[in-house]
Protein backbone atom coordinates (compact mmCIF):
# COMPACT_ATOMS: atom_id res chain seq x y z
CA UNK A 1 0.00 0.00 0.00
CA UNK A 2 2.73 2.36 1.18
CA UNK A 3 4.90 1.36 -1.72
CA UNK A 4 2.01 1.44 -4.36
CA UNK A 5 1.65 5.58 -3.23
CA UNK A 6 5.25 6.35 -3.19
CA UNK A 7 5.80 4.56 -7.13
CA UNK A 8 2.35 7.18 -7.95
CA UNK A 9 4.38 9.94 -6.57
CA UNK A 10 7.98 9.18 -8.25
CA UNK A 11 5.66 8.53 -11.34
CA UNK A 12 4.03 11.89 -11.35
CA UNK A 13 7.98 13.37 -10.29
CA UNK A 14 9.02 12.00 -13.64
CA UNK A 15 5.98 13.22 -15.29
CA UNK A 16 6.51 17.10 -14.18
CA UNK A 17 10.66 17.07 -15.07
CA UNK A 18 9.89 15.43 -18.29
CA UNK A 19 7.26 18.31 -19.04
CA UNK A 20 10.13 21.26 -18.21
CA UNK A 21 12.65 19.18 -20.32
CA UNK A 22 10.16 19.37 -23.19
CA UNK A 23 9.13 22.72 -22.62
CA UNK A 24 11.92 24.58 -20.89
CA UNK A 25 12.50 28.21 -22.49
CA UNK A 26 16.34 28.21 -22.54
CA UNK A 27 19.30 25.38 -22.64
CA UNK A 28 19.88 25.22 -19.30
CA UNK A 29 16.39 24.52 -17.95
CA UNK A 30 16.87 21.08 -19.99
CA UNK A 31 19.82 20.61 -18.98
CA UNK A 32 18.35 20.78 -14.72
CA UNK A 33 15.65 19.17 -15.63
CA UNK A 34 17.73 15.85 -17.19
CA UNK A 35 19.78 16.54 -14.19
CA UNK A 36 16.60 16.06 -11.87
CA UNK A 37 15.90 12.92 -14.17
CA UNK A 38 18.75 11.07 -13.39
CA UNK A 39 18.58 11.19 -9.78
CA UNK A 40 14.83 10.28 -9.86
CA UNK A 41 15.98 7.29 -11.92
CA UNK A 42 19.06 6.52 -9.57
CA UNK A 43 16.27 6.19 -7.01
CA UNK A 44 13.76 4.65 -9.64
CA UNK A 45 16.25 1.79 -10.13
CA UNK A 46 16.84 1.35 -6.06
CA UNK A 47 13.10 1.34 -5.63
CA UNK A 48 13.66 -1.93 -8.38
CA UNK A 49 15.83 -3.27 -6.57
CA UNK A 50 13.46 -4.23 -3.28
CA UNK A 51 10.95 -5.16 -6.11
CA UNK A 52 11.90 -7.40 -7.70
CA UNK A 53 14.74 -8.66 -5.08
CA UNK A 54 17.77 -8.30 -7.26
CA UNK A 55 20.88 -6.37 -5.78
CA UNK A 56 22.56 -6.40 -9.50
CA UNK A 57 20.14 -3.12 -10.05
CA UNK A 58 22.26 -1.55 -6.97
CA UNK A 59 25.40 -1.39 -9.21
CA UNK A 60 23.02 -0.82 -12.21
CA UNK A 61 21.60 2.77 -10.25
CA UNK A 62 25.33 3.71 -9.08
CA UNK A 63 27.13 3.36 -12.56
CA UNK A 64 23.57 5.40 -14.22
CA UNK A 65 24.38 7.85 -11.05
CA UNK A 66 28.08 7.78 -12.29
CA UNK A 67 27.56 8.62 -15.55
CA UNK A 68 24.77 10.75 -15.47
CA UNK A 69 27.02 13.42 -13.16
CA UNK A 70 29.46 13.16 -15.54
CA UNK A 71 27.26 13.62 -18.57
CA UNK A 72 25.53 17.30 -16.80
CA UNK A 73 29.26 18.61 -15.76
CA UNK A 74 30.74 18.30 -19.00
CA UNK A 75 27.48 19.64 -21.05
CA UNK A 76 27.49 22.65 -18.46
CA UNK A 77 31.30 23.22 -18.80
CA UNK A 78 30.74 23.07 -22.35
CA UNK A 79 27.79 25.37 -22.51
CA UNK A 80 29.87 27.95 -20.64
CA UNK A 81 32.59 28.22 -22.76
CA UNK A 82 35.89 26.78 -21.72
CA UNK A 83 35.75 22.66 -21.76
CA UNK B 1 12.73 -2.15 10.76
CA UNK B 2 10.36 -2.40 7.71
CA UNK B 3 7.82 -0.33 8.75
CA UNK B 4 10.34 2.54 9.22
CA UNK B 5 11.96 1.79 6.18
CA UNK B 6 8.74 2.27 4.58
CA UNK B 7 7.86 5.30 5.79
CA UNK B 8 11.75 6.73 4.84
CA UNK B 9 10.23 5.42 1.11
CA UNK B 10 6.82 7.08 1.32
CA UNK B 11 8.82 10.57 2.82
CA UNK B 12 11.66 10.26 0.01
CA UNK B 13 9.10 9.78 -2.82
CA UNK B 14 6.67 12.84 -1.69
CA UNK B 15 9.99 14.81 -1.51
CA UNK B 16 10.88 13.86 -5.06
CA UNK B 17 7.44 14.82 -5.76
CA UNK B 18 7.78 18.28 -4.21
CA UNK B 19 11.13 19.20 -6.31
CA UNK B 20 9.82 18.10 -9.58
CA UNK B 21 6.47 20.13 -8.88
CA UNK B 22 8.76 23.20 -7.96
CA UNK B 23 11.16 22.91 -11.25
CA UNK B 24 7.61 23.00 -13.23
CA UNK B 25 6.24 25.98 -11.30
CA UNK B 26 9.27 28.37 -10.76
CA UNK B 27 9.55 31.21 -12.83
CA UNK B 28 13.72 31.15 -12.92
CA UNK B 29 16.39 29.13 -13.70
CA UNK B 30 18.01 29.90 -10.72
CA UNK B 31 14.72 29.02 -8.28
CA UNK B 32 14.47 25.79 -10.88
CA UNK B 33 17.96 25.33 -9.37
CA UNK B 34 16.73 25.72 -5.67
CA UNK B 35 13.59 23.96 -5.96
CA UNK B 36 14.99 20.61 -8.16
CA UNK B 37 18.55 20.39 -6.46
CA UNK B 38 17.82 20.16 -2.96
CA UNK B 39 14.81 18.66 -2.44
CA UNK B 40 15.44 16.25 -5.39
CA UNK B 41 18.88 15.57 -3.18
CA UNK B 42 17.19 15.07 0.49
CA UNK B 43 14.22 12.45 -1.56
CA UNK B 44 16.92 10.51 -3.49
CA UNK B 45 18.73 10.33 -0.31
CA UNK B 46 15.58 9.03 2.24
CA UNK B 47 14.66 6.97 -0.25
CA UNK B 48 17.20 4.80 -0.93
CA UNK B 49 17.76 4.29 3.32
CA UNK B 50 14.49 3.30 3.31
CA UNK B 51 15.34 0.88 0.81
CA UNK B 52 18.41 -0.16 2.51
CA UNK B 53 16.37 -0.49 5.64
CA UNK B 54 13.68 -2.52 4.41
CA UNK B 55 16.37 -5.04 2.99
CA UNK B 56 19.03 -5.84 5.10
CA UNK B 57 21.19 -6.85 2.23
CA UNK B 58 21.17 -3.75 0.60
CA UNK B 59 22.33 -1.54 3.09
CA UNK B 60 25.83 -1.49 2.17
CA UNK B 61 25.42 -0.32 -1.46
CA UNK B 62 22.41 1.65 -0.17
CA UNK B 63 25.19 3.56 2.09
CA UNK B 64 27.58 4.11 -0.55
CA UNK B 65 25.52 5.10 -3.34
CA UNK B 66 23.98 7.77 -0.78
CA UNK B 67 27.60 9.19 -0.22
CA UNK B 68 28.02 9.46 -3.82
CA UNK B 69 24.45 11.41 -4.39
CA UNK B 70 25.24 13.99 -1.53
CA UNK B 71 29.34 14.44 -2.74
CA UNK B 72 28.16 14.69 -6.87
CA UNK B 73 24.61 16.62 -6.96
CA UNK B 74 26.10 19.82 -5.11
CA UNK B 75 28.82 20.15 -7.65
CA UNK B 76 26.65 19.49 -11.02
CA UNK B 77 24.08 22.01 -9.15
CA UNK B 78 26.33 24.42 -8.77
CA UNK B 79 28.03 23.93 -12.12
CA UNK B 80 24.51 24.91 -13.94
CA UNK B 81 24.57 28.05 -12.40
CA UNK B 82 27.73 29.34 -12.90
CA UNK B 83 27.42 28.56 -16.62
CA UNK B 84 23.65 29.84 -16.52
CA UNK B 85 24.99 33.20 -14.80
CA UNK B 86 27.99 33.65 -16.86
CA UNK B 87 26.17 33.05 -20.47
CA UNK B 88 23.72 35.72 -19.50
CA UNK B 89 20.54 33.74 -18.77
CA UNK B 90 18.60 36.85 -16.97
CA UNK B 91 16.94 36.67 -13.81
CA UNK B 92 12.82 37.12 -13.31
CA UNK B 93 11.39 39.97 -12.55
CA UNK B 94 10.08 39.41 -8.96
CA UNK B 95 14.43 39.40 -8.07
CA UNK B 96 15.38 42.08 -5.93
CA UNK B 97 19.21 42.04 -6.01
CA UNK B 98 22.06 39.90 -8.14
CA UNK B 99 24.94 39.82 -5.88
CA UNK B 100 27.13 38.11 -8.58
CA UNK B 101 26.66 41.16 -11.25
CA UNK B 102 30.14 42.96 -9.88
CA UNK B 103 32.24 40.05 -10.44
CA UNK B 104 30.90 39.84 -14.32
CA UNK B 105 32.40 43.36 -14.63
CA UNK B 106 35.40 42.76 -13.17
CA UNK B 107 36.09 39.72 -14.96
CA UNK B 108 34.83 41.68 -18.20
CA UNK B 109 37.74 44.03 -17.23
Amino acid sequence: MILGLSFVFIGLAVLFSTLRLLKGPTTFDRLLASDTLTIITTALLVFMASYFSRVIYMDVALVYSVLGFAGVVVVARYLEGGL
Amino acid sequence: MVIVGKILVLIGSIFLFLGSLGILRMPDVYNRLQAGTKATTLGAMSLILGIGFMNGSFLVKSIALIIFIVLTNPISSSTIARASHKSGVPLTSKSVIDVCQDDMKKEEV
